[in-house]
Parts: structure tokens; C-alpha cells; sequence
């Protein structure tokens, strides 16, 4: 029978949620129900043979350390292949998914395969190295992602041929593959222009890589001058969380004034972020925006001014196109506020 | 985030403690931090310990911010 070793997070071990995220790799003597889950979609053509699982704070803190563990597991028992996740939009996890994957294969020699929600930052870093599953951006979409992921794993392991990214459902990987097509090019291109210009659908053969990079600006000549703002995605809001945000998938951000604040504490801020243990942020909101810090230094010169206000959201699960709206919006009021730079924290 | 302050004129630097996902996203100049949970903190020091930790982060994203970045640019110690 075809042996799989099957990857996931704390807290799909059933460990614990984000207080148990520091947790090193262990391999679990009994399969977690995620892990049975997978196996019923083989219908007994592969078993689930071990689950290994990780804390998604440790294996992003300590990487190489845990990679070595997680692989010294998994070649223990001789598996044909490895499944990691699905993380959907967890960015650690799917971070972690992917790495593990491509891992796998590149110093072991195993195949693998994960699965991963398109926007999560591990599908562009893993996506050519291993066999990254599209699925939805939350634990909704276990039912669609765990019937597509066994199916291709047993295709991988059987040396099946692999169809298209969109035939098989994984993200593409950036590989071409030779082709016949039933009409040749010239036919084909036409075809699409008039579909184009009848407003009908077509579709591309050769997709324009999306390079969305942001050229640097210029150092700030003099810091000492510079109205300096602070921004961050790790969900620092006044104590009770005045403007309602959700500590997932946040809707909205805050702009909150901190004029003759010198210092966050437990009595006046908080986090409402989900993604993370709101256990040390609670106690000291220092510890993920630093108002002390820029306080002191703008007391002794060292920067010009503090901006009159920060700006705050949860980055947990948030999509990219509402963090972009989101930053677009505080950008262009920084701007107007005679800001000259940015420090942004995130957890 | 971080790109679009920077694509608003801002130089913006990025204080996270997952690096690669910082480079995926584009940010221009990082800073590694502590731990998720706490980037800019260590909770096992004393406050006054803590806060001098911190201060060094924050001296070092100011530092980042003076200085001119062709590309991607991780300050590392």
C-alpha cells in the first residue's frame, strides 16, 4: 500500500490555537481526524501512515532547526509521499506547508504536495517546488481541498501523467509543457481577438507575470528632522477595541491619536489580532508598536516628531486586496499630514 | 502595506520577524525583530532590559531609513 506522511499545524493536532504556537515538532503516535480525513480520500489505495506536526510560531522562529527534525520524522518512515496542510490563508502555516514540501522532495527525494489558499505568502515562495493545492482562503474550503490534493498525490506517486495547473487544481508552478493543440496558432490568436473585440470571453495562452515591485525611495537625509508615523498590521487598538476590529480577516483599520501618550500599557491598549498569543502584547502594546521608544527619542532629538496618530489592523487572513486599499488610504492621508517616513510593524 | 506607503512617496522600513514573507511581499527595508507575538519585546528581560532591546530595533529601523537601499535590503546586526 502506498505510505503517506501527513504534515499539519498545532492546532490541527489538536494541541492548542495560538497560546500553543511555540510548540516544537513532534510525530503523534495516533492520527489526528484531519489526518483520517485525508486517508478516506484514498479509498484505501494509500494510507496515512504517520502525522507530524509543528507550532506555526516555533517552525518560523527556528526554521532550520525544526526543517531538521520534521525531515529526520518523515524519512523514518519511508513514505512515498508527503502531504503538507492545507493552510488556506494561515501565512506561517502555509509558510511552513510549503517549505516542508519542497524540502521533502529536494533533500529527501520524496514527493510531495500541499495545499494553500492563492494569496498565502508560501504559495509564491514553494509554488515551482513542489505541487501547491488551490484552495479557499479558510477552513470552509476542507471539503474541495482535501479530495483534489488526494488525487493528485496518488497520481504523483503512481507517476501518472500530471495535467495543467488548471485541469489538476494546483497553483501554477511556472513550468511549460509541450502541447498539441487542435488548431494551429495563427487560427487560435484570431479567434481571441474576435472574442475580444465582441466583448466575449478569451482566454490568454501566456499570462503576463504580475511583477508588482516598488522601486525604494530615497534615505531621509536628516532623521532628526523627519516626521516619523508609526503603522502596523499586528492589531494594536485602544483598550476595548473601540472601532470593532476582527481579529481575522480584518474589514477595516484604525487611526487612533496618540498625542501625550508615552508609553502603551495594560490598562490603555490592547491587541485585537487572533494570529498570534495576545498574551505579551496585551501586557506591554510597546512590545509590537514601540510609542515609548519613539517618545524618548523625539524628547532627545533624535527623530524630528511622533505623527499625531498611527494607523493599526489585523494582517490575520486579511486578503491583499483590502491590505492594499487599506495602506492606500493611510498612505495618502500620511502624505497629506506632512509625514516623511514610515516604520511599520508586523507580528 | 509596506509597499504601498512606499509607492505613496513614503521610505518605509518593515519591522517583522518572518523575513521571507517580508522579501515575498516587497518590502524595500527590513528590520528582523524578536519573535511574532512580540516583535519588538522580549517579555523573559526586565522592563529596563527590554526597553533598551527595543531601542536598538528602533535605532536600527531609523538608521535604515537614513540610509540609500538599491533594492530589497535586510539590516541585519
Amino acid at each position: 500500500m502506498i505510505k503517506i506522511v501527513h504534515y499539519i499545524n498545532q492546532f490541527y493536532a489538536g494541541v492548542g490555537g495560538e497560546d500553543k504556537a511555540d510548540v516544537g515538532p513532534e510525530k503523534m503516535a495516533t492520527i489526528p481526524p484531519i489526518s483520517n480525513a485525508l486517508k478516506a480520500q484514498f479509498k484505501g489505495e494509500a494510507d496515512v501512515v504517520a502525522t507530524v506536526y509543528c507550532g506555526d510560531s516555533y517552525f518560523a522562529e527556528n526554521t532550520e532547526a525544526a526543517l531538521e527534525s520534521i525531515l529526520a520524522y518523515i524519512e523514518e518512515e519511508k513514505p512515498d509521499l508527503v502531504v503538507t496542510g492545507p493552510a488556506f490563508n494561515a501565512g506561517r502555516y502555509g509558510v511552513a506547508a510549503g517549505n516542508i514540501a519542497a524540502a521533502v522532495t529536494e533533500k529527501l527525494g520524496i514527493k510531495s504536495i500541499s495545499g494553500m489558499y492563492i494569496e498565502n505568502p508560501g504559495a509564491d515562495m514553494f509554488k515551482g517546488k513542489t505541487y501547491i493545492v488551490s484552495t479557499r482562503n479558510s477552513a470552509v474550503g476542507m471539503k474541495d481541498a482535501l479530495p483534489l490534493m488526494a488525487k493528485l498525490a496518488l497520481k504523483l506517486v503512481k507517476g501518472e501523467e500530471i495535467g495543467s495547473a488548471e485541469e489538476e487544481g494546483y497553483i501554477s508552478r511556472g513550468v511549460r509543457v509541450p502541447v498539441w493543440e487542435k488548431e494551429r496558432g495563427a487560427r487560435r490568436a484570431v479567434n481571441m481577438l474576435l472574442n475580444k473585440l465582441n466583448g466575449e470571453e478569451y482566454i490568454t495562452e501566456f499570462p503576463m507575470p504580475m511583477f508588482d515591485k516598488v522601486d525604494p525611495n530615497a534615505a531621509i537625509k536628516d532623521i532628526t528632522k523627519a516626521k516619523v508615523a508609526l503603522v502596523t498590521s499586528g492589531g494594536i487598538v485602544p483598550k476595548g477595541n473601540p472601532d470593532h476590529i476582527e481579529s481575522s480577516s480584518a474589514s477595516h483599520y484604525g487611526k487612533y491619536d496618540i498625542d501625550g501618550v508615552s508609553d502603551l500599557t495594560a490598562e490603555t491598549f490592547q491587541t485585537a489580532h487572533g494570529g498570534y498569543d495576545p498574551v505579551y502584547a496585551n501586557d506591554d502594546a510597546d512590545r509590537v508598536l514601540p510609542v515609548d521608544i519613539m517618545r524618548d527619542l523625539e524628547k532627545e532629538g533624535k527623530i524630528g516628531k511622533l505623527h499625531r496618530y498611527y494607523y493599526s489592523t489585523v494582517g490575520n487572513g486579511t486578503s491583499v486586496a483590502n491590505s492594499k486599499k487599506y495602506a492606500e488610504e493611510i498612505a495618502k492621508e500620511l502624505v497629506a499630514d506632512g509625514v516623511d517616513a514610515v516604520i511599520l510593524t508586523s507580528t | 502595506m509596506v509597499k504601498e506607503m512606499e509607492r505613496a512617496g513614503l521610505p518605509t522600513v518593515h519591522m517583522c520577524t518572518v523575513v521571507p514573507i517580508s522579501l515575498t511581499v516587497g518590502a524595500n527595508r527590513i528590520v528582523p525583530a524578536i519573535a511574532i507575538p512580540h516583535p519588538l519585546g522580549n517579555p523573559v528581560l526586565d522592563h529596563e532590559e527590554e526597553k533598551k532591546l527595543r531601542r536598538g530595533l528602533v535605532e536600527k529601523a531609523l538608521k535604515s531609513l537614513e540610509t540609500e537601499v538599491d533594492g530589497q535590503t535586510v539590516f541585519e546586526d
